[in-house]
């Protein structure tokens, strides 16, 4: 098997991987929206990595009919993941600023002791 | 020669992202992820999306800087270290990390041009969106016309998630304030 043909796959769950530790190991709210950031991005990578071919050029027709073209799918479905991915993005940031305006704090281990009254 | 750029931004972008999570002045960290955005927007771009790659440099690597560096100033900036031990956590990645990899082998390879994705409705778009739809643009005849439907459910989320947070930052604060 050659490595190269499936480089950016392992990549993709590297990344994937990184994402994922920050989300469950890390305290701070901040940086857990960091790491569903990474982990996103990685998913894009994905499907952009599978829509590739050979030669192709960017799906934006041309009047040369020899020209092979890029699976334009997986560019539509990523882009409209993007803007998506903006949006939740600023939804948890929003529930951040408030949990902060609640609680004086952003690391879940205090919120927790806040919450349990054992400070 | 693709290839290679396509390796070394893939690399890039791991060590960005390790420092990102090491770093524990989040006002850095929140930068590097901005260079991380930038570099995907890059390799996007190597990579035949730009539709996706000028997107990403917007919204993702303009956009949500800009968001976190916002809540950064209500907030605070420094991270404390986790009390926990990172030992359960290193341990559910890595064997997910694995398992995800046993996956991979079955997947076809990197720019296979027999591989499933490239055989069912691409073609159909490739070859008849000029007849039917007109924009030379493929990627945008499928976005809001083949797949309108899909535009429409995106632009409900988004409108969605700015009602949510107009209602957690903006229109609760002031009825609290009109209260006391």
């Amino acid at each position: 098997m050659n490595w190269i043909e499936h480089y950016n796959y392992w990549m993709v769950i590297l990344l994937m991987m990184l994402g994922f530790y920050t989300i469950i190991a890390r305290g701070n709210l901040v940086k857990k929206i960091i790491g569903l950031n990474i982990f996103q991005t990685s998913v894009f990578i994905l499907f952009i990595s599978m829509g590739k071919i050979p030669g192709g050029v960017a799906p934006i027709l041309r009047d040369d009919p020899t020209t092979v073209y890029s699976n334009p799918l997986p560019h539509v479905l990523i882009l409209t993941a993007i803007v998506v991915g903006v949006a939740t993005t600023a939804l948890a940031l929003a529930l951040v600023v408030r949990i902060n305006e609640a609680y004086g704090t952003i690391e879940e281990d205090d919120i927790h002791d806040l919450d349990t009254g054992s400070l | 020669m693709s290839v290679v750029i396509d390796i070394l931004l893939l690399g890039l972008m791991g060590i960005t992202a390790i420092a990102a999570i090491r770093m524990k002045n989040l006002f850095a960290a929140v930068m590097l992820t901005g260079i991380y955005s930038l570099l995907s927007a890059l390799w996007f771009l190597i990579l035949d999306a730009a539709d996706v790659s000028f997107t990403e440099a917007a919204v993702g690597a303009g956009f949500s800087t800009v968001l976190m560096l916002s809540t950064l100033t209500l907030t605070r900036s420094a991270e404390k270290p986790s009390r926990h031990s990172p030992i359960l956590p290193l341990f559910v990645v890595v064997v997910t990390g694995a398992i995800l990899v046993y996956a991979t082998l079955d997947m076809p390879g990197f720019a296979d041009p027999e591989a499933p994705i490239h055989t069912h409705v691409a073609p159909h778009y490739i070859e008849k969106s000029e007849a039917e739809i007109g924009v030379p643009n493929i990627v945008t005849s499928v976005l809001a016309s083949y797949r309108g439907f899909d535009t429409l459910g995106e632009t409900t989320v988004i409108f969605t998630a700015g009602v949510g947070v107009l209602l957690l930052l903006g229109i609760g604060r002031r009825r609290e304030d009109g209260d006391e």
